[in-house]
């Protein structure tokens, strides 16, 4: 794929260890102006350490880091006004008021801005007035993201946004962050959320293991690493083997009554007219498209549901 | 600069909306000021054991109560501050910002500037009101005093902010040395009837020293150099421990 536009951010060989535990593992990636980028990957894979390292919260190992043309450790408070940042398991002090928190981090930014806007985009105008202490974790949440965009950055990292959100407030907030990149910003997103990664990202890294695993658009991750559909039927007959005969039919399994079968292509049609000739005509036959969350499971080996 | 200036600005409220702070640095020292002024009157002991250093219980004690509130500040006040600060975690939220440590260190430094005036005069007037004590003798060096001696407590209150592991221990740490102080340090009994023993320990606190530093221009005895050396040397040291072990998060 031809990219058009600059990389706002590269990093190459980006290696981190903890206490010999090589959390980042030779990670390079570019970063595009305009793009949401996601970073998928379970729990310790390492992404929330590489945006640390971008941001300049943490420092590598070895590797080099470009963030708007700026090394994140030499630069770091002139890349901090540039940047905006929603930090998973962060918090304000819980006496300050929501519009003052507004007001303070909107000052750290290189041009003025009017928070306004963003108090009525978050759904927070009721509790302008309201003490972080004070707030659910959902409001808690939707102000960190506010935040975040408060200092009209060209690039915002956000980590685990949609944690604490209940299912309404994540849709507002999916079509929020698409609309701050049809503005020109560029999106890191940290998720292990499949549906917020299809949703949103034009593109996704697969981190496992601190290793980069595999980068694409989600369609593509999904016709490479998970090509295969699954036919869906119930029955109670057990001589079925004859399944595994049909054209581009890969495999099937029994669970109970219900056969799941793999295969590619046209196998759906394939598959039901064989049924028809065997005399079974099931009620529920369905086809499922792989889905990101088939890729993730390949790739990484887990659920993500743990 | 305008970040540093917002950000103390918002400081001072949060300072202002913490009720058990209130009371420690304002009602606190002014309640003890009132029951010492009962209990020991204005007038100049007569004794020859030359207690509260020849002058009145009251004079002696005003300018021992604003180091108290100093103290409160510096040592009750600000680590538990801090320490909440970084286990919930805002300071990495500062941090990601472009808030430098100098941002988050200056504007507590202002804001302790500003409580500590304010509960100074609070105190001087309630004093002056109801014992009518006497006024400063010596502004041109209670001035410098008193701006080392804030210095100096808040250095301590961020070096045990940077260096103490948690909230509850900051609460500990914090309350047990204010007491100790206040008590030892000469906020409490007048140390000259103390035993040795007890007026070593009330020395080897700093409270003992900024006490000194603030009553000899307030009672009109001069400058002490030395005193003014030890209470620098407290206020440098306790920078560079939190220069060594300030951590974001």
């Amino acid at each position: 794929m031809v990219m058009l536009t600059n990389p706002v951010i590269e990093v190459s060989n980006l290696c981190k260890t903890y206490k010999s535990i090589a959390a980042i593992d030779d990670v390079s990636f570019q970063v595009h102006e305009g793009e949401i980028f996601g970073l998928l990957g379970p729990n310790g894979a390492g992404k929330t350490t590489t945006v640390e390292c971008l941001q300049g919260l943490r420092r590598r190992d070895s590797g080099t880091i470009s963030v708007l043309g700026l090394d994140p450790e030499i630069d770091a408070s002139n890349l901090k006004k540039q940047i905006g940042s929603q930090l998973q398991e962060s918090a304000l002090p819980d006496r300050m008021k929501v519009w003052e928190a507004l007001a303070l981090f909107a000052s750290t930014g290189a041009v003025a801005v009017d928070w306004s806007t963003l108090i009525e985009q978050w759904g927070l105008k009721e509790k302008r007035d309201a003490a972080f202490g004070t707030l659910s974790g959902g409001q808690r949440q939707r102000l960190l993201i506010a935040l975040a965009l408060v200092n009209n950055p060209k690039v915002v990292f956000l980590d685990e946004m949609t944690t604490g959100l209940d299912p309404a407030a994540r849709r507002v907030t999916w079509d929020l962050i698409k609309a701050i990149r049809d503005r020109g910003t560029t999106v890191i997103l940290v998720t292990h959320f499949m549906d917020e990664a299809e949703n949103l990202c034009d593109r996704i890294a697969i981190m496992n293991n601190g290793k980069l695993a595999a980068m694409d658009t989600p369609q593509n991750l999904i016709n490479i690493h998970a090509n295969l559909i699954r036919v869906i039927f119930s029955t109670e007959r057990n001589d079925i083997e004859w399944l595994k005969n049909i054209p581009h039919v890969h495999d099937f399994s029994r669970h109970g009554q219900r056969i799941e079968v793999q295969g590619d292509g046209p196998v759906l049609a394939l598959v039901a007219s064989e049924l028809v000739k065997h005399g079974i005509v099931p009620l529920d036959l369905r086809k499922e498209q792989p889905s990101l969350e088939d890729v993730f499971l390949k790739i990484t080996g887990r659920s993500v549901v743990e | 600069m305008k970040s540093l200036l917002k950000l103390t600005w918002v400081e001072l409220k949060l300072f202002f909306r913490e009720p058990l702070t209130l009371v420690f640095t304002f009602a606190l020292p002014v309640v003890f000021l009132l029951v010492m002024g009962g209990v020991f009157g204005n007038k100049p002991d007569t004794t020859g054991m030359h207690i509260y250093r020849g002058v009145g219980a009251v004079n002696y004690y005003n300018p021992a109560y604003i180091a108290l509130v100093l103290a409160s500040i510096g040592i009750v006040a600000m680590p538990v501050h801090l320490t909440a600060y970084r286990e919930r975690r805002v300071l990495r939220r500062f941090h990601a910002s472009s808030f430098s440590v100098w941002n988050i260190i200056g504007s507590q430094v202002l804001v302790s500037f500003f409580i500590a005036i304010l509960g100074s005069i609070l105190l001087t007037v309630v004093s002056m009101l109801v014992y009518h004590s006497e006024a400063p003798k010596m502004w041109g060096y209670l001035i410098p005093a008193f701006i080392l001696g804030t210095l100096c407590f808040t250095s301590l209150g961020v070096m045990l902010g940077a260096i103490l592991p948690n909230t509850r221990a900051a609460q500990g740490v914090g309350l047990m040395l204010f007491f100790v102080m206040m008590i030892l340090g000469g906020a409490g009994p007048p140390p000259e009837v103390m035993g040795t023993v007890m007026r070593d320990v009330g020395k080897a606190t700093p409270i003992w020293y900024v006490i000194r530093l603030l009553q000899d221009p307030w009672l009109g005895f001069g400058w002490n150099v030395i005193t003014s050396l030890i209470v620098g040397g407290i206020t440098l040291t306790a920078t560079a421990i939190t220069v060594k072990f300030f951590k974001w998060d």
